[in-house]
């Protein structure tokens, strides 16, 4: 069996990098090999993972510097006795060794308004065209890994801008409510206000990570601020509007 | 028990610069590379060598039926001190354009600000805010410089369809091609905008309501196959703009003879 050269976070702050060999067989992904050391070497690793399969968004981590799913990164991708450095999300507070504190993300999913639907139609349905609500599907493949979170310049290198910024998985979210095809008040305000949208400059790291290959930055951050920018900055809407007050 | 907040010390200890072992730095390194190219040969070509009389310009930038992109629509006023180039009434569109255009700020924040350099890689600055304030915020402008772009677009169609027509004879030229082409790739550029995909159906949250809406629905759709390559017609359009210029400049100062259907030219 060929063996792995994994060097990993252990304990929290005060912690320290450590060197395993792990025996591994072929078609194992990180996160098994990480069971493996888990059940010979290190009982007491902290790590989280849920579904094995991509679909939880659990078991993130920093792998080679890249933040990835332990259970879709596959042995194949590195060269035989390559050190492969596993290390917990930079952008949360460490709780021990893979394991860190996301609350931030709760909290900030607090602050993100519900579509308020429009009443249904006399046989109790709301409709949909397909056309209308494309758009928004994309958003709901999201699962919630919060690399993007993680990855994002604006909180990794800046945690001081986190009480302004709500992330790139919730401008996500906000275009899924802004763009619904059922809301009775389209959400203008969820585009300019407190969410911290403008800190975004839209340099796609956020998009480069996603593992359900969402493009944040391309269909949900940039049409976000483009609504912004129909609000405060396209000078023909300004113009328009100024005309419609006079008429008033 | 960990508190809710980072320990900004110790993330030093954990994570350095970056882990990354791949050649993340190549692509800031040559996309940065390419856009100072690009300004150090424009600069030089169109502000420098521009100035001169309408007569007796430093370097000629027009030939026969070709002109420079650069100087595209000719305005040179009698006034025009002779240390000026008539491009400056030109470039600031696809200067502004350009360098407010969401993909280029892409580029240049990584490469040039360093912010972030690639993804995963720490920052250098030591505070940030974004676009959220001056100076940055100003990149807002971008809707400005689109309306403007839809102006310049089809200037730069009629110096393409002016390319071949020599003294009222019509004639096709390697220039009269690259001009076209020239045309051609800034539209793709164009239509490839997110201020401009926007502008036509972004803003509707129900496509399906009318059929005015469903037409603005299908040029979304349209334009999203220019949006999702919006890099590539970026960089197409650069490249061939300055080869453009370069191209009208050679011919016009005698360095290479354009192969073309006129007879005396
Ligand atoms: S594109 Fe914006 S939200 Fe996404 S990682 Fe970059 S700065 Fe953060
Ligand atoms: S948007 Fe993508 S990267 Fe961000 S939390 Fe959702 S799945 Fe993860
Ligand atoms: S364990 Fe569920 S995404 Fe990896
Ligand atoms: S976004 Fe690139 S030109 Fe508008």
């Amino acid at each position: 069996m060929p063996s792995a050269n994994i060097t990993i976070w252990r304990g929290d702050d005060d912690g320290q990098y450590e060197k395993y060999e792990v025996e591994y067989q072929d078609g194992m992904v990180v996160l098994d090999v990480i069971h493996q050391l888990q059940a010979t070497q290190a009982g007491d690793l902290a790590v989280r993972w849920n579904c094995k399969a991509g679909k939880c968004g659990s078991c993130s981590a920093e792998i080679n510097g890249q933040p990835k799913l332990q259970c879709m990164t596959r042995m194949t991708e590195f060269e035989e006795g390559e050190e492969i450095k596993v290390a917990p999300l930079k952008a949360f507070p460490l709780i021990k060794d893979l394991v860190t504190d996301v609350t931030y993300n709760y909290d900030k999913a607090k602050t993100i308004p519900f579509v308020d639907l429009v009443q249904p139609e006399e046989n109790d349905v709301r409709r949909m065209a397909q056309i209308d609500i494309e758009r928004v599907q994309e958003f709901h493949k999201c699962i919630e890994c919060y690399m993007c979170q993680d990855v994002c310049h604006v909180i990794r290198d800046h945690p001081e801008n986190q009480d302004n910024f709500a992330g790139p998985r919730f401008f996500v979210q906000l275009a899924s409510v802004a763009m619904h095809p059922l809301d009775q008040n389209a959400k203008a305000d969820t585009v300019s206000h407190g969410f911290g949208l403008e800190y975004c400059n839209i340099t796609k790291c956020c998009t480069e990570v996603c593992p359900e290959g969402i493009k944040i930055t391309d269909n949900a951050i940039i049409p976000m601020k483009e609504r912004r920018a129909d609000e405060l900055y396209d000078p023909l809407r300004a113009l328009g509007r100024f005309i419609n007050n006079l008429k008033k | 028990m960990a508190s809710n907040t980072v320990n900004t010390d110790a993330l030093e200890a954990r994570y350095g610069l970056t882990h990354r072992k791949d050649r993340w730095w190549a692509e800031p390194l040559i996309t940065g590379s390419g856009l100072f190219l690009f300004v150090i040969y424009s600069t030089i070509s169109a502000m420098l060598l521009g100035g001169g009389s309408a007569e007796a310009p430093i370097l000629a930038y027009e030939s026969g039926p070709y002109l420079s992109p650069f100087f595209e629509p000719l305005i040179h006023p009698g006034w025009l001190p002779i240390w000026l180039s008539p491009a400056l009434f030109i470039l600031w569109a696809p200067l502004g354009f350009r360098t407010t255009c969401y993909y280029y700020r892409k580029t240049y924040y990584r490469s040039y600000f360093l912010s972030p350099p690639g993804c995963a890689i720490r920052e250098p600055a030591s505070s940030y805010s974004g676009e959220s304030t001056f100076p940055l915020i100003i990149q807002n402008l971008h809707r400005w410089f689109m309306y403007v772009a839809l102006i310049f677009v089809p200037i730069l169609f009629y110096g393409a369809i002016r390319s071949f027509w020599l003294d009222g004879e019509f004639g096709i030229g390697i220039g009269s091609i690259i001009l076209t082409l020239n045309a051609g790739f800034l539209t793709m550029y164009l239509v490839g905008c997110h201020s401009l995909r926007h502008w036509v159906a972004g803003g509707l949250n129900q496509f399906s309501k009318s059929r005015y809406r469903r037409i603005r629905y299908w040029l979304w759709e349209l334009f999203t196959i220019a949006n999702e390559k919006h890099r590539r017609w970026a960089w197409i359009s650069l490249i061939w703009v300055g080869l453009s210029d370069l191209y009208v400049r050679l011919v016009a100062n005698g360095a290479i003879t354009d192969f073309n259907t006129w007879p005396n030219f």
